[in-house]
């Protein structure tokens, strides 16, 4: 039998596994932050109201591909956005007129921080990153994304989360006036995702507010998106108004829906078959009509930053 | 000039025309202003054929059911064209499925018949039809006799397979494949009425 002595040290306080194992790398990122204090801290993520409006102070990033992006027209008249509508021209069409503004979001679970913040307020803290990211959809089809964003591990930082919380929950808005998709229960609303804290922290994770240097369009998911590149892009929720730190695996949609299809992890996987769509294979969207499929890469091609978060488990059970 | 010639040449190139339209203008707009069929339009062609495909399908299984009801008989004259018609669509989105979504790589061609079971029961709806259309011309029928009613009356499985393939093929949205599937049962539970009463005359005359 385990006898707990009682222990006044708080869960937060207690290094995480992962940094700990990481020590030298965190007290040097530590001594870089400490470095930034110095310095005039001139960046502050500010997100213009304006639809389409540009995005100041914006950094780039190691972390982007050197691929050619999809055209600004192919990445904004082609998503899936079932909320407004389930063909890929039904967004474009249905979300123009959707309000992004005020927006709250809610943090709540096992966080040191949790309330309610209207976006404006939660976006200051961070840095405007731009990121040039694959995006694997599961339906075999690929883009190249120029987004602006702020990185979620920076967030997820910022607001504590206790020695509990190991995964990560999203939600999305689920409003049936503005989103004619949720009039009908296609899927159960609202829609959901989730992330181990490891993959929330990953520094590939980011809080898309942009695309091509301007505010992120409605149908993209504005005004705040996930982008997981790693993942299948129904992992990479859009207009998120709650993040909550949990102990449990959350629950998330397109499992919920088809829990033989889409799993937890939904890591993009060219080895594991899916009953519709084989993902030995993509089509880039605006390679043109005889462009040949390219060979889907393993994580999407960023094992480098991601293979280490899955050793050991089975990625063929655990798709 | 009488009701039938009418009907050979005036009418019948009409509706041949007609149907030909969806592919005259898909074709048209992939030549002279591809950016119409939008970001994918591998996937554009693909959708425009299978729906234009199912449509022809109904169609077809509606001729002899109209016929019977509203009493235009001469409907039946149109029936091989319309159901021909079906094959055509079905082949275009085959071909479409065959040489621009799989680039006639043979390996990955395979693994989806196999493998993906809404392609599965698509191939086999396709097959059937192939069966009938190359089965379709007068001479061939009188020369097959009675197998050819056989042959040719799978095509209301046709019809089923054809739904179920669209249906298997969405991820949660089912309103436009239950709207195909409600249509198919009209027409097939019309004839199976019909099959019903047919059977009771008959055994309540004998």
């Amino acid at each position: 039998m385990l006898i707990r002595k009682p222990t006044d040290i708080r869960p937060s306080e207690i290094t995480s596994e992962e940094n700990y194992l990481n020590r030298r790398a965190f007290m040097q990122a530590g001594l870089i932050a400490g470095g930034s204090l110095v310095a005039p801290a001139a960046l502050s993520a500010v997100v213009p109201k304006t639809r389409g409006a540009e995005l100041d102070n914006v950094s780039t990033s190691p972390l982007s591909t050197d691929e050619a992006p999809n055209s600004y027209e192919d990445i904004t008249t082609y998503n899936n956005f079932y909320e407004f509508g389930t063909s890929k021209a039904d967004p474009f069409r249905n979300a123009q007129d959707f309000k992004t503004r005020p927006w709250t979001i809610t943090v709540d679970g096992e966080a040191e921080k949790t309330g309610q913040f209207d976006f404006d307020d939660f976006m200051k803290p961070f840095d405007l990153e731009e990121r040039i990211y694959r995006l694997r959809c599961v339906e075999a089809w690929s883009m190249v994304v120029p987004w602006v964003g702020i990185s979620l591990a920076e967030v997820v930082k910022f607001f504590q989360p206790t020695s509990k919380a190991r995964y990560v929950a999203f939600e999305t808005l689920a409003d049936p006036v503005q989103m004619p998709g949720v009039r009908r229960r296609i899927l159960d609303w609202p829609y959901r995702e989730g992330l181990t804290i490891e993959e929330a922290t990953n520094e590939l994770s980011l809080l898309a507010v942009g695309i091509y240097g301007k505010v992120i369009p409605n149908q993209n998911g504005a005004p705040i998106r996930l982008v997981v590149p790693w993942k299948y892009g129904f992992k990479s929720i859009k207009s998120i108004v709650r993040i909550s730190f949990t102990e449990k695996q959350p629950p998330t949609s397109w499992n919920m829906s088809a829990p033989q299809e889409y799993g937890f992890y939904a890591n993009v996987n060219p080895e594991v078959s899916h009953p519709r769509w084989s993902q030995a294979r993509e089509r880039r969207i605006g390679a043109g009509l005889f462009a040949d499929k390219l060979p889907t890469q393993m994580f999407n091609g960023y094992g480098e930053q991601v293979a280490h978060l899955y050793k050991g488990l089975d990625l063929r059970r655990n798709y | 000039m009488t009701k039938i010639q009418t009907i050979r040449f005036i009418v019948k190139p009409l509706v041949f025309i007609a149907s030909l339209l969806p592919t005259l203008w898909i074709v048209g707009l992939t030549v002279l202003q591809p950016s119409a069929l939008g970001a994918n339009p591998v996937e554009a062609l693909l959708d425009h054929f299978g729906i234009w495909a199912m449509w022809f399908m109904l169609i077809a299984l509606a001729v002899s059911p109209a016929r019977k009801l509203l009493g235009w008989t001469s409907l039946a004259r149109f029936r091989r064209m319309l159901g021909l018609f079906a094959f055509f669509y079905v082949l275009m989105h085959f071909l479409t499925w065959l040489i621009l979504d799989q680039g006639l790589e043979l390996a990955p061609i395979l693994e989806d018949i196999v493998r993906r079971p809404f392609i599965t029961i698509g191939m086999a709806a396709f097959l059937l039809l192939l069966a009938m259309a190359v089965t379709s011309f007068v001479r061939v029928r009188q020369r097959m006799g009675r197998s050819w009613q056989k042959l040719h009356n799978s095509v209301y499985l046709v019809g089923v397979l054809g739904v179920w393939h669209y249906w298997w093929q969405v991820r949660a949205d089912f309103a436009e494949p239950l709207l195909y599937a409600v249509i198919l049962t009209a027409l097939l539970g019309y004839r199976l009425r019909e099959q019903v009463r047919k059977t009771a005359r008959r055994v309540a005359n004998a």
